[in-house]
């Protein structure tokens, strides 16, 4: 048994390691086929992706991917396909700014009232494509897709002066209405130089325990994977498949709402243009490298935030930053194809080792097994 | 079914020409289990040879490996004289063996012609050529195929010969069939084996699957008995009746489910009434799956129910399981009406459900053997307390089913995939009867469990009969029907048309009853059950 364990959490390892590894040569390969020098510009990332203020950076543009794959996770593990994070995350986001900008309470009440208001606006829009999943079989995929483009739309009407939109002292810049000061989540100052650690980071920890706490230890956690792993048994076992398709698509999207607070909170305090998109395209890759495990997500998150910072720096050497977009699409291919190969191999093998480990209990005991 | 009608026996004309397919010495092993070992068979060019046995003996597996689907670990296959290895099911059609599956591989939006051509457009083309074709296979065997009809539009029977003309039209010369009966009803039974002599007329040969006795003596040649994954004898159709051919195929040694001294209560603890479920099928016409079914199951009482499969009997554990709701009726348990009550709380009130299809509806293949202890019962003791589960004591009680159980498994970490059939089965039954059901839906609950297996979980529901428990038995194996149940009903297409007496019935007259043959009371001996010999 123990064997079939260690062996197991070596199987799990294996595939992101082996689909890092598969990237890292493909680019390498890239590089050299463009005529420029692959270790160079490996160490230039490295050397750029350890210093202090880039890891500031990191763990702060981690923290956003890191809610962001945990809300697409959410869905994975109900084998539901949320591809509308984006949209969910926007409106989320655009909305709590929007509130977060025209009261003024208290801190303690402010910032919840902010991240509540995400929450919920973010679990209504991708609670939409739960209904029309469960009412009307539309896949989710699609749906999701839709809400993106309408999220777009929608945004880009309120976000216009005299609607939701606020033009600033420049004339130049449209946004919500700047928050109040107690609506600004402490930082954490790492010196002048470096910036700030986003204050969101605590809360996206416990995020991250609260994710693995309600999967893996409640029963609604149970009948989401039973879910996730059979439908049909599912089903058979007592779980309501449609309530549980709407509430987890509920849930992927409260938390798909969360994905700006740690900007909205903790930096730009208002929803404007420059605010960031395609974060929850990010997220499907940080869950799918991360395996949907809370710690490898975290992981995944910090990877694909190095990836981004040490981005910036190669355009300076004279590299093209593009390179590391070819690194990030490699990573994904290879995991999707890395996960499914070792998954085999491992049922297979874990097969095989029953059968030889009952082979031998039935030689010990003399007697046949069928 | 009329078989007496037709001769038998032209095969002796063709009998000295080389056999079509020899298999010698063929095993196959899976992770735990053997499915095959040493089968010997020899299928003589020009006849159908049915290979018979029962649910779980290792007859699909053996027709993989001979349409090159498996793999045999030991063992040669000789087509046409020649030794030959086959590495996927393209070999196997090149040397003119075909298969058609039990469960048909066709596209519906596609017509006739286009799923006959479809991936052997190099053949004769997709046009005229192969409308040509198509029609001069149609005719030759009285097939009756229209090319230009949609398959969506055909039925379950004209779906079956256009798969038989599919594997013709690559060029088979032996066709393998696989349960092909299961889905017809027996006019078009009747109709398959007329196309099946056909074949047989015109050179080819058949081999034919089924567990079905009356169906394999009247249209085989040849038969050859399979059980418990090797050859165990052939028999002669023309002499040999089917009680002989069911000991061959049950085997003298099998232990007898007979469960005589009665527990039955007058304490009703399933009743249903007037249940009706229709649904609409693929092409659009409204079916009626459950008509009018009534019954009661009272304390202590096994009602077993027979029938073909697919005449209603997964509706309606489905309908008291509250997976599917019905139009109309009433199902109460105990005092409770659960008509429409949700599947979680019918089985907090007791319903244990022991599935026809474990994979998909009794397990998590990947998940780890405790989880799939919880399955179904994550709302009870010991594997939750209040919202959260408790892994370490559903973990204990699961050590508790793989020992009382004798599942065989080296732990209980190991996913459930990684378990042989039987042991599947004996952890959900050990699952199953861990929560003290008040009801019990057993469909097939010894369907491809070894014979160990299949005793010890006879034993545990005669055990728990005597202690109260009401059971529904669903079952093709009609020894297992007879012997367990206390009462026996035959479900008809959607009806419950005729009950007997366990006591006092034989698998023979059951069976006729099945096919829609006889209905009301089933007295032993009377003459309702059609029988040809």
């Amino acid at each position: 048994m123990k064997k079939i364990d260690k062996e197991r959490l070596l199987l799990a390892i294996a595939a992101p390691v082996l689909a890092i590894v598969v990237s890292f040569v493909v680019t390498a390969l890239v590089l050299v086929a463009t005529g420029k020098q692959p270790f160079d510009a490996f160490n230039i990332m490295f050397q750029y992706g350890i210093k202090s203020d880039s890891q500031v950076y990191i763990l702060d543009k981690a923290t956003t991917y890191y809610i962001a794959g945990l809300a697409v996770a959410i869905g994975f593990r109900m084998n539901l396909f949320n591809i509308g994070v984006d949209g969910q995350y926007r409106m989320g986001a655009f909305f709590a700014a929007a509130v977060g900008g025209a009261v003024t309470l208290p801190s303690f009440l402010q910032i919840p009232l902010i991240i509540l208001v995400a929450m919920l606006v973010g679990g209504m829009w991708a609670g939409i494509a739960g209904v029309l999943k469960t009412t009307r079989g539309v896949s989710e995929v699609i749906a999701t897709i839709m809400l993106n483009a309408i999220a777009t739309s929608v945004i880009g009407y309120l976000l216009q002066p005299g609607r939701l939109g606020h033009l600033d002292a420049a004339q130049t810049q449209v946004s919500t209405e700047p928050l109040p000061a107690s609506g600004h989540l402490f930082n954490f100052n790492m010196g002048e130089l470096n910036g700030d650690v986003y204050g969101f980071i605590v809360i996206a920890v416990l995020l991250g325990v609260a994710y693995w706490f309600v999967l893996n230890r409640t029963r609604f956690g149970f009948d989401l994977r039973a879910v996730g792993q059979s439908e049909s048994a599912a089903e058979a076992s007592g779980v309501s498949v449609k309530r549980m398709v709407i509430t987890s698509m509920l849930i992927s999207g409260a938390m798909a709402g969360l994905i700006g607070m740690p900007t909205l909170l903790n930096d730009a305090h208002q929803f404007g243009t420059e605010f960031p998109a395609g974060v929850g395209f990010v997220g499907i890759s940080v869950a799918l490298l991360g395996r949907n495990n809370p710690v490898g997500v975290a992981l995944a998150a910090l990877l694909w935030a190095f990836l981004e910072r040490t981005s910036t720096q190669l355009e300076f050497e004279n590299y093209d930053k593009e390179i590391v977009g070819v690194m990030q699409g490699v990573i994904v291919l290879s995991v999707v194809i890395a996960y499914e190969v070792v998954r085999r191999y491992g049922i297979k093998r874990q097969q095989q080792k029953v059968g030889e480990e009952l082979a031998a209990q039935a030689k010990n005991k003399q007697e046949v097994t069928a | 079914m009329p078989p007496a009608l037709f001769p038998r026996g032209e095969c002796a004309i063709k009998a000295s020409s080389p056999n079509a397919v020899e298999l010698h010495g063929i095993t196959k092993r899976f992770p735990g289990v053997v499915a095959n070992h040493d089968i010997d068979i020899i299928v003589r060019r020009g006849t159908v040879h049915a290979l018979v046995g029962e649910n779980g003996a290792g007859k699909s597996t053996l027709m993989k490996i001979l349409y090159g689907m498996q793999k045999p670990d030991e063992g040669t296959i000789i087509v046409d004289g020649e030794k030959v290895t086959f590495h996927d099911p393209g070999d196997a059609i090149a040397r003119g063996i075909g298969m058609v599956h039990q469960h048909f591989m066709l596209a519906d939006n596609l017509t006739v012609l286009e799923n006959v051509v479809l991936g052997s457009e190099k053949l004769y083309g997709i046009g005229g050529k192969a409308r040509a074709k198509i029609k001069e296979i149609s005719d030759a065997y009285g097939l009756g195929v229209r090319p230009d009809v949609l398959v969506e539009d055909l039925g379950v029977a004209d779906r079956q010969r256009v798969e038989i003309l599919k594997v013709l039209y690559r060029g088979a010369r032996t066709l393998i069939l696989d349960e092909p009966t299961a889905v017809l009803v027996p006019q078009e039974v009747d109709a398959l084996f007329d196309n099946l002599r056909e074949l047989k007329a015109e050179g080819l040969t058949v081999i034919f699957i089924s567990h079905k006795l009356g169906e394999v003596l009247s249209v085989a040649d040849e038969i050859t008995v399979i059980r418990r994954g090797t050859t165990v004898g052939s028999a002669d159709p023309k002499h040999t009746t089917p009680k002989q051919l069911a000991e061959l195929m049950v085997g003298s040694e099998l232990p007898s489910p007979e469960t005589r001294e009665s527990t039955v209560t007058d304490v009703p603890m399933l009743g249903i009434e007037g249940l009706h479920l229709s649904e609409i099928d693929l092409e659009g016409i409204e079916r009626i799956v459950l008509d009018q079914i009534t019954f009661t199951i009272h304390k202590g009482e096994v009602l077993g129910i027979a029938g073909v499969e697919g005449n209603g009997q997964a509706e309606l554990v489905e309908a008291i399981m509250g997976m599917l709701d019905p139009d109309a009726g009433r199902i109460v348990l105990g005092d409770d009406d659960i008509t429409h009550a949700p599947t979680r709380k019918r089985r907090e009130d007791g319903i244990g459900y022991i599935p026809e299809d474990r994979h998909r509806h009794g397990l998590l293949l990947e998940a780890p053997l405790w989880e799939n202890r919880i399955l179904g019962h994550v709302t009870e003791r010991p594997n939750s307390k209040g919202a959260l589960l408790d892994p370490s004591a559903a973990r204990r009680d699961t050590e508790r089913i793989v020992r009382e159980y004798d599942v065989r498994t080296p732990g209980i970490e190991v996913t459930a995939a990684s378990l042989s059939g039987g042991n599947q089965q004996k952890l959900i039954v050990g699952r199953e009867m861990s929560h003290l059901p008040k009801l019990l839906i057993a469909a097939h609950p010894t369907r491809g469990v070894d014979v160990g297996a299949q005793a010890q979980i006879w034993d545990q529901i005669r055990e728990a009969r005597r202690e109260g428990l009401a059971v529904l038995l669903i079952s093709a194996d009609l020894d297992e029907l007879i012997g367990l149940s206390d009462t026996l009903r035959v479900m008809y297409r959607g009806r419950l048309v005729a009950d007997a007496n366990p006591a006092t019935i034989t698998p023979e007259e059951l069976g006729s009853a099945m096919t829609g043959a006889a209905s009301g009371h089933l007295e032993h001996g009377d003459d309702t059950g059609g029988e040809d010999r």
